[in-house]
């Protein structure tokens, strides 16, 4: 597959289009799409004119940026204007959102050709796309699977080699467990790292955007054209972009990695293996490894479904029914609210909702949420301590290769469970990535998760790159 | 703690969240609710006297921007999107009842 950069590279010297890629992406998309059920909806007639814009651009020589010409695909949750953004949720089926993300102005500006918008679970609350109220993506590595969640249609657009780059988010591993589970290099990026402005809410203190891609250069290029600061997002790091793709051939040499106990102990068998090899490969880079036990990540599970769930029920209060999407009529304004979360809303949704609101209410406040919060004070504490010995870590990114469709569904434990091992970045509001890193018995990818601390992505993607390297790519 | 959790409380959670729940539902998210607070157990269990609660990674303080007029969305493009609007603002049912 050819990567972002060298499109980029070949689109701004004429040697191809941005409408030839554009047509390549479209003929990929009609090929799968109704097979993989990756996109919710594609703006051919959006896509071809950003792309003619960008040709017309070369053609008279003016300058065209670093994405020029690549085709991008977008998770339903990001805004983009006039585009129908659906959360994959009835209660926001048809709304066409009046401005657009700053990450989507940020892609287009670059030159990005944005396609369509990707399937997810219903308001990123799964890890899945099981719960979506418009069906499962199915993995194109093996379309009986799962393509892991909520991100799970960017990942495979991907993977399907619909897009060449995509953009997800990440509350408890919404981009690092799928982009394990299809192969593909998904990092969470440091919070506030990158502008949420346009980002429909789930966790606030939690989400962040990030990008998707086949290898980790063409991720490092997306990640720098979306990150910096913007003053329309109050939680966004002062500073500009990073430098992050004239460093994804640094190396490890040097570096201190600690080997995370209990980020990989509980994991099947040929993902420990294919994370000890990786730290072999490390070692052999010339990196100095540490073996590490950070006991108070076993605790994330816990406080995360209740600190997710609790801000969660807050954001969604705004789905009432007044100024935006579905609205069942009722006799007064209660009843109409009621009615119109009760139908708009599915399952997984309402599950949080209410275990949020329980963990909220009066008499309960303290043991659930109050613990929770000081829980996450000392998960921060623990991985500080961490990086003052090494200087990133590195562990499984999943327990498992992709699922099968119904494995986990029936039981939310089980599939919360997917997440163990991605969650404490979130808390911690560090930097993590996942990097594919050999195949299972079935055939499918595992994902190796190189975890730093915050605005350490430049270090995390050399980190991923020796391990890329060292599998011929 | 949550081996306490009871239907009239789950009953009670979903009004308070605007929800209705058919009587297999609240029988469904009862367990699952349960299963879910049973797994919690593990740090409302812990003693934190003393520690510190993080609501937010960094500790952020509020942003304010300079009090000048800017573009904003277009009134009629965001009612445009709304269930219902009238004479330039959203409308919703009933929230009074009739005079006694």
């Amino acid at each position: 597959m050819t990567s972002a950069i060298s499109i980029a590279r070949e689109v701004a010297s004429g040697a191809t289009s941005a409408e030839a890629q554009l047509e390549k992406s479209l003929e990929a998309i009609a090929a799968r799409n109704d097979e993989l059920n990756v996109f919710l909806y594609l703006d051919e007639e959006g896509a071809r004119a950003q792309a003619r814009a960008v040709d017309e651009k070369v053609r008279a020589g003016e300058p065209v940026g670093p994405l020029a010409g690549v085709p991008i695909a977008l998770k339903d949750n990001l805004c983009q204007r006039g585009v129908p953004t659906t959360c994959s949720s009835r209660i926001l089926e048809g709304w066409r959102p009046p401005y657009s993300a700053t990450v989507v102005e940020r892609v287009l500006a670059a030159g990005a050709v944005a396609v369509g918008k990707t399937n997810l679970d219903e308001f990123a609350m799964g890890s899945s796309t099981e719960t979506s109220a418009f069906g499962p993506t199915r993995n194109p590595l093996d379309p009986s699977r799962v393509p892991g969640g909520s991100s799970g249609g960017s990942a495979a657009a991907v993977a399907a080699q619909m897009t060449t780059i995509s953009l997800g988010s990440d509350t408890g591993g919404s981009i690092r467990q799928p982009a394990a589970l299809c192969g593909l290099v998904g990092m969470k990026p440091t919070y506030g790292l990158v502008s949420r402005y346009g980002l429909i809410a789930f966790s606030s203190s939690l989400d962040q955007i990030g990008p998707f891609a086949a290898n980790v250069a063409d991720a490092a290029l997306l990640l720098e054209v979306i990150a910096g600061h913007d003053p329309k997002d109050s939680t966004s790091l002062p500073e500009p972009s990073p430098s992050l793709l004239a460093h994804v051939n640094d190396g490890v040499a040097g570096k201190r990695v600690g080997v995370v106990r209990e980020l990989i102990e509980g994991a099947d068998d040929e993902v420990v293996a294919a994370v000890n090899a990786a730290v072999a490969v490390l070692r052999d880079a010339g990196a100095e490894i540490v073996e590490l036990s950070i006991p108070e990540t076993r605790l994330g599970l816990s406080a995360y479904y209740l600190l997710a769930p609790a801000e969660a029920s807050s954001n969604l209060a705004r789905f009432d029914g007044v100024r935006y999407g579905l609205r069942v009529d009722a006799e007064d304004v209660t009843a109409m609210n009621e009615a119109t979360r009760t139908l708009g809303f599915g399952a997984e949704v309402k599950r949080r909702i209410m275990l949020g609101t329980y963990a909220l209410s009066a008499g309960y406040y303290d043991a659930y949420y109050g613990q929770a919060l000081k829980v996450r004070t000392q998960m921060i504490h623990a991985f500080r301590e961490a990086y003052q010995k090494v200087d990133f870590l590195i562990g499984a990114t999943t327990p498992s290769v992709a699922f099968k469709f119904g494995e986990k569904s029936d039981n939310p434990m089980a599939m919360y469970l997917s997440d163990v091992f991605t969650i404490p970045t979130n808390l911690a509001g560090e930097a993590a990535v996942s990097v594919p890193f050999g195949h299972g018995a079935s055939g499918l990818p595992i994902g190796v998760q190189l975890l730093g601390p915050g605005r350490s992505e430049a270090m995390l993607f050399a980190g991923a790159r020796v391990l890329e390297v060292a599998e011929g790519r | 703690m949550s081996a306490e959790l009871t239907r009239d409380d789950v009953a009670k959670v979903a009004r308070l969240a605007r929800l209705t729940l058919s009587d297999a539902e609240l029988d469904l998210f009862t367990e699952q609710l349960r299963g879910i607070l049973d797994h919690a157990e593990d740090i409302a269990a812990l003693n934190l006297e003393g520690v510190e609660a993080t609501a937010h990674p960094f500790g952020l303080t509020n942003v304010v921007r300079a009090d000048e007029v800017r573009q904003s969305l277009s009134r009629d493009e965001v009612l445009a999107a709304a269930p219902d609007a009238r004479e330039g603002r959203f409308a919703v049912p009933r929230i009074l009842g009739e005079a006694p």
